[in-house]
């Protein structure tokens, strides 16, 4: 071997290892994804909710799903979590006692959980095939059974697990909350007109509204004077129904404005968010982190083919040189 | 670089119908069954996975480790083609027949394991492709590799059946396969790992950073070599042939090096990250991670002695360990590693793992019937290098 020749064999080498290693270039760079211009969903704030459930029941309503039994007689929907049958549960947290509402010591508290619609959602990354999507229009995170293979990365990939599978079917589908876009249809034959969890909530801790009016709504009730009486949209912003509550001792978060970029369904809470299930999480998404890597190796084919045409000098020099399979 | 004499390869010949086979046939049929009970009541009936876990061993054993396993022909090719190294020519063949089988196979495992397999076909069609997904570029390129691979191996074949005319054409466009099969590989090894990034924070620091693709990349390329260590002492053993230790000696020396690049990366971004501190916590996570590392050392420091790089059971003893760091390397950043909440378990039932016995079954049954009916090992009386 020349050392010519051995020079350029190893030049192949670096570029293809510099080609496989190098730090995302900023101009390739993907940022986070940003608010699309008319972002729908959800505030739930765990002070007004008083665990009755009805949003759990209404959400199975609205989208056909059967109950589930986690009791021995096997008499009432009793899902202890979201799962292949469920798409929103209201879980409970309590600590020693559990005597007073929203206080981290001897008390308890109750969380929403389903999809938060997130900004920059993971699960759409993920997704190979396009059956997860995001709507431009109104952020509304899809799935579509039709487009879906199963292959279970969105459940994987999604930051606060989801995504869910339905693992007792011969043909399986992911379940997950689509914010009830369906009811928007005109052969929408339910008794409700937008999210069911929310039209049905009786306290106004879960609404239904544009995001940024529902992120105003969210800082003022954060700016209230605990104990102070305010008034309290029920079912949906704008839609003219209020009620009088007491302003709680919130945790001086809504979360879901900066995690990841932010999501479209946002909560507050009286009790920190980790110990609802809700971690700290940075504001850069996960998606655009993977997407960056992923754009600046294989952006354009351009680094593969670079590779590949040198992979193709070495090929031919090898099997000439070594003179195989030519007779 | 002048051409080496080589013994041309030949069928192995013997019989078909052996303890081995008939046990391997068996493990198949067992395998099969558990498939017919997964398709008819769901991927629930037979696997322990769950909305915490939904990755269990049929994608994390049989397509993380299995395609890792079968790189030797990967990693062959870059030595001979690549790097023109002609004197591991005897090696191609069977390390190519090898990571044939495990890759087709990691790719039956994976539709086995698609909940609608039958939508597979959409990753490939524009319209459904989403090219942002890095399991999009995975198993775009994986499908491609195995189509290649089979293009490689194809001449098998030709020869066996006298087709010389159709052998001489493909024979002017391998350079063009054998460079395919170098960077797709390259391509998708990383990609195994990449696919772990957007899990974010759902993975422990000591397996998520932005060099792991990097380090499956790595790893996938020196396990390709103890897997050629491991299969020749198998088939050396099991076929009665002898021991290529010269040539092997020399793999193990390139072997070590690639291992030893792997744990100064590993290393040096654990510490540039700061996530040493997580080796040290009082958790399964760091235990874990340590029995990964150890398993890594071992071969570095046994291969470090040139005379252990000329004792057949220390060879053997660096691949196995090279072959279990790499294989906890995938189970600890996909299972052991991650969590997305609280109360979630994973351990994988009997059945599950019937499955995967099977598959590896189907490896090695094809494997030893293809070498005894086909011209893949070199013909062999003549000497031991
Ligand atoms: S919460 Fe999960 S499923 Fe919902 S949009 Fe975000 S990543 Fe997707
Ligand atoms: S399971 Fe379906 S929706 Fe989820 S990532 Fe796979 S193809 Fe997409
Ligand atoms: S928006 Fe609809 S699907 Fe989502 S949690 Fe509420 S009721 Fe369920």
């Amino acid at each position: 071997m020349s050392m010519d020749r051995r020079q350029f064999l190893k030049g192949v080498l670096a570029g293809g290892a510099v080609a496989a290693t190098a730090a995302p270039a900023p101009a390739e760079a993907r940022g986070n994804l940003t608010m699309p211009p008319k972002a729908m969903g959800l505030l739930y704030d765990g002070t007004l909710c008083i665990g009755c459930k009805a949003c759990v029941s209404a959400c199975k309503e609205s989208n056909g799903l059967p109950p589930e039994f986690s009791t021995e007689d096997h008499m009432w929907d009793t899902p202890l979590d979201i799962s292949g049958k469920t798409k929103n549960i209201i879980k409970m947290y309590k600590d020693g006692t559990g005597e007073v509402k929203d206080r981290e010591k001897d008390g308890y508290a109750f969380m929403k959980h389903s999809c938060l619609h997130c900004v920059d959602p993971s699960c759409v990354s993920a997704c190979p095939v396009s059956a997860m999507r995001k709507n431009p229009e109104t952020g509304v995170v899809t799935y579509d059974p039709h487009d879906c293979i199963g292959c279970r990365y969105c459940v994987l990939a999604c930051p606060f697990d989801v995504p869910r599978f339905q693992y007792d079917k011969a043909f399986p589908q992911i379940v997950k909350c689509e914010l009830c876009s369906h009811l928007a249809s005109p052969d929408n034959h339910t008794r409700f007109e937008y999210s069911a969890c929310a039209q049905v909530c009786p306290t106004g801790a879960t609404i239904f509204g544009p995001t940024d009016e529902l992120m105003a709504e969210a800082k003022r009730r954060l700016a209230l004077k605990p104990g102070t009486d305010y008034m309290v949209p029920r079912g949906k912003l704008g839609g003219g129904d209020w009620q009088m509550a007491k302003a709680a001792n919130y945790v001086p978060q809504v979360y879901g404005e900066k995690e990841l970029g932010g999501t479209q369904v946002l909560k507050l809470s009286a009790v920190p968010f980790d110990k609802l299930g809700y971690r700290d999480l940075p504001e850069r998404s996960f998606a655009s982190i993977s997407e960056t890597m992923q754009h600046s190796l294989y952006g354009y084919l351009i680094a593969p083919v670079v590779v590949l045409g040198g992979l193709v000098v070495a090929a031919k020099h090898s099997l000439r040189d070594q003179d195989e399979d030519q007779e | 670089m002048s051409n080496h004499a080589h013994s041309a390869p030949a069928p192995l010949g013997g019989s078909l119908v052996t303890s081995l086979t008939k046990t391997m046939a068996l493990l198949i049929l067992i395998a099969g069954a558990v498939l017919v009970v997964r398709l008819v009541l769901g991927i629930g009936s037979v696997t322990n996975v769950n909305d915490g876990y939904t990755w269990g061993i049929w994608v994390v054993y049989d397509v993380m480790v299995g395609s890792a396993f079968a790189c030797g022909g990967y990693s062959v090719a870059l030595l001979v083609y690549i790097f023109n190294k002609g004197e591991y020519h005897p090696l191609v063949r069977p390390a190519l027949l090898g990571s044939l089988f495990g890759y087709t196979l990691a790719g039956v495992s994976v539709i086995i394991d698609l909940g609608r397999y039958w939508n597979t076909w959409h990753i490939f069609t524009p319209g459904w492709a989403q090219i942002n997904s890095v399991m999009f570029e995975v198993a775009t390129c994986i499908s491609l590799y195995v189509v290649v691979m089979w293009i490689e191996f194809s001449p098998v074949f030709m020869e066996k059946f006298n087709k010389d005319e159709l052998r001489k054409k493909l024979g002017r466009w391998m350079f063009l396969f054998i460079a395919l099969g170098a960077l797709l590989p390259s391509m998708h090894q990383s990609s195994l790992g990449s696919m772990l990034i957007v899990l974010g924070t759902q993975l422990n620091p000591l397996w998520q950073s932005l060099l792991i693709p990097v380090f499956y990349l790595l790893t996938a390329i020196s396990v390709g070599y103890a897997i050629v260590i491991f299969e020749s002492t198998v088939s050396a053993i099991g076929f009665k042939r002898p021991f290529e230790l010269g040539i092997l000696a020399k793999l193990s020396k390139v072997m070590w090096g690639v291992i030893l690049v792997y744990l100064v990366v590993r290393v040096a971004d654990l510490v540039v990250r700061g996530a040493v501190g997580e080796a040290f916590k009082p958790n399964i996570m760091a235990l874990m991670f340590w029995i990964e590392m150890a398993f890594f050392v071992v071969p570095a420091v046994l291969l470090a002695k040139a005379s252990n790089r000329r004792r057949p059971d220390k060879l053997f003893l660096s691949a196995a360990c090279m072959m279990t760091g790499t294989f906890l390397l995938r189970i600890n950043s996909y299972l052991v590693g991650y969590e997305t909440g609280d109360g979630w378990n994973y351990f994988p039932s009997l059945a599950e793992m019937g499955l995967t016995i099977g598959i590896i079954a189907i490896e090695i049954l094809g494997y030893v019937v293809l070498v005894r009916l086909l011209p893949v090992l070199p013909k062999h009386e003549a000497a031991v290098k």
